[in-house]
């Protein structure tokens, strides 16, 4: 049996994961201060995604990065590097429609964060980088790993946008999910109902992590609530 | 010291402050939602006035004409928040720790220790915030405070997150951090037995604009404001018309009264009195001078004394309406609905331009 497509998938959504987890708090905290007006704005273009159909936004990463393009065109004359057709360009994708799930996520946390705490560490002379390293996000984990698993597990099933942009190509490109079609369409059952059992159990494993970081109500949550 | 002078517009008014405090607890004293809190808040560079200026021991925090506007870091402004500020996911130690500044970083845990020995914190060095009483919590964001030595304390609403009985305990320990403290510290309350207890000076703060300052008994015998003198805890107030200002004569219409005070002024609109300063006259009590008729509305006893609600000639709705708080052993009235006399002493009358 050949494994590929597990470990594709898993370093695409690993990659993804960690490249979402860095834009989507920093678009969040960015975002979750500006005025309304600006903010609404910020969040529909960045939410959208979430809501597109993926061929849409396939279409799109095409446009940006395919050979035609000025991005992939200009890659491929002077370095030799195809955005399109190759595994990696399924991070693009995974990026682009999971990123929503992280980023609306933290910004939540974000939202509820108490200002009195920030307000506090500034009148003691910390510095405003270590206050949100040191208890912005301490106080917002519980948020801002379940946003993170969230878009870890979209990342692993994106589908749609990864055929377009990557294709599939066995042992080179292949995913779970577009192996899952492949064999559909050449009638291999057995194999079909041994991946989707595999993608069941990894989202079912993903679903349980999600629902023990919110059953297990922070501390400090529930303290702020009591004060209130 | 701290010289405040600034001006910020707000959503329903526009906060306007002018004051000065030396080495004194100053108490700033408003109703909830005149901009107390704000007004901490720009001296903290929390918040930034619209315009004005702001010094603190000789150091320019802000100045709108000079385009100065220190950020809260480097105010070294002590500012403890009504519902403390704790940080929820540190312990009480590594809370006290990220008050001291890193030019201060020599022997922190010493200092700390300290601080966790003198506010009686000991035992509770490694529990989360959560896990603490309220007079704790408190006592650890002072302690934060302290480390950071910083040039002003300032307290917004101290007491009223605590219940009654923690509440005279604290006030305690707070009078005596103040007698150690030895620097400027305002506190902002709603509260007048908080500025009674714990302030030598006070000002008050009605829709976004201060009084002169004052201190804590003129505030209380000489309240320059109507609003001022509710906030001091004036219960009776009457619109007068004078009659004759060098007799003291006036009409106190809305008592439907004529009364007689030294204190008259050729300005006054308003007078005011004391509940506790109205005196409830006898069948034998030969007293003539400010005598009211009223009769009894409602009663309640309390554990110390007794208040009554009267109506007076001037009525029974709104200011025609009399408070009178009776002490322990003075003469009790007839009951309820009866008619009985009462009267002010006219040095207990106070009179407002306003």
């Amino acid at each position: 049996m050949d494994w590929f497509p597990l470990w594709n998938s898993l370093r695409i959504a690993a990659i993804s994961t960690v490249v979402i987890f860095i834009t989507g708090i920093f678009a969040a905290w960015r975002i979750a201060k500006l005025p309304r007006f600006l903010k609404g704005l910020m969040d529909v273009i960045l939410t959208l995604p979430l809501v597109l159909p993926p061929t849409v936004v396939g279409f799109f990463l095409l446009k940006l990065f395919g050979p035609y393009s000025a991005i992939g065109g200009f890659l491929i004359k002077s370095a030799n590097i195809r955005l399109v057709m190759n595994w990696y360009s399924a991070i693009f994708a995974s990026v682009v429609v999971a990123f929503p799930l992280m980023y609306r996520t933290a910004r939540g946390a974000f939202e509820s964060f108490d200002p009195t705490l920030r307000f506090a560490g500034q009148t003691l002379g910390i510095p405003n980088w270590k206050i949100f390293w040191k208890i912005v996000l301490p106080t917002c984990k519980q948020g801002i790993l379940a946003g993170t698993v969230l878009a870890f597990a979209r990342a692993l099933g994106e589908y749609g946008a990864t055929s377009m942009i990557s294709g599939y190509t066995p042992g080179r490109t292949a995913t779970i999910s577009t192996t899952v079609y492949h064999l559909w369409r050449t009638g291999d059952d057995a194999q079909a109902y041994l991946w989707v059992l595999i993608n069941v159990l990894i989202s079912f494993v993903v679903l349980l992590t999600i629902n023990y970081l919110e059953s297990r109500q922070s501390p400090n949550q529930s303290a702020q609530e009591l004060e209130r | 010291m701290l010289k405040a002078n600034f001006k910020k517009q707000l959503h329903t008014f526009e906060l306007d402050i002018d004051f000065q405090a030396d080495l004194e607890v100053l108490g700033i004293l408003g109703p909830s939602g005149c901009g107390k809190s704000m007004t901490l808040k720009c001296i903290a560079g929390i918040e930034t006035p619209d315009s004005g200026y702001i010094e603190l021991d000789g150091v320019v925090l802000y100045d709108s004409a000079r385009k100065i506007n220190l950020s809260p870091q480097k105010r070294h402004v002590g500012y403890l928040f009504q519902h403390y500020a704790l940080f929820p996911t540190m312990s009480v130690e590594q809370n006290l720790l990220t008050g001291i500044r890193p030019d201060q970083a020599k022997d922190s845990r010493e200092k700390s220790k300290q601080v966790l020995q003198t506010l009686k914190l000991e035992g509770v060095e490694k529990k989360k915030p959560h896990l603490l009483s309220g007079g704790q919590r408190q006592r650890v964001a002072l302690g934060r405070i302290l480390l950071n030595s910083p040039h002003i304390l300032m307290l917004d609403e101290p007491l009223s997150a605590l219940d009654q009985f923690l509440k005279w305990r604290v006030q305690l320990d707070l009078l005596e951090l103040f007698e150690r403290w030895q620097k400027t510290v305002l506190l902002v309350t709603h509260n007048r037995e908080e500025i009674f207890q714990l302030c030598d000076s006070v000002t008050v703060l009605t829709d976004g604009k201060n009084d002169a300052k004052q201190t804590v008994t003129e505030l209380f015998s000489a309240p320059q404001s109507l609003s001022a003198g509710v906030l001091a805890g004036y219960r009776n107030f009457s619109k007068i018309e004078i009659i004759d200002l060098e007799k003291g004569l006036f009409t106190a219409l809305d008592w439907g009264v004529t009364l007689d005070s030294p204190k008259l002024t050729q300005n006054a609109l308003h007078c005011g009195a004391f509940s506790q300063s109205l005196k409830v006259l006898g069948e034998t009590d030969q007293e003539t001078q400010n005598v009211i008729p009223v009769a009894c509305l409602h009663q309640f006893g309390k554990m110390e004394n007794e208040s009554l609600v009267c109506s007076t000639p001037g009525g029974d709705t709104g200011n025609s309406i009399l408070y009178i708080e009776l002490h322990k052993g003075e003469t009790l009235p007839p009951g309820k609905s009866e008619s009985f006399h009462v009267s002010i002493p006219a040095q207990d009358l106070i009179f407002f331009n306003g």
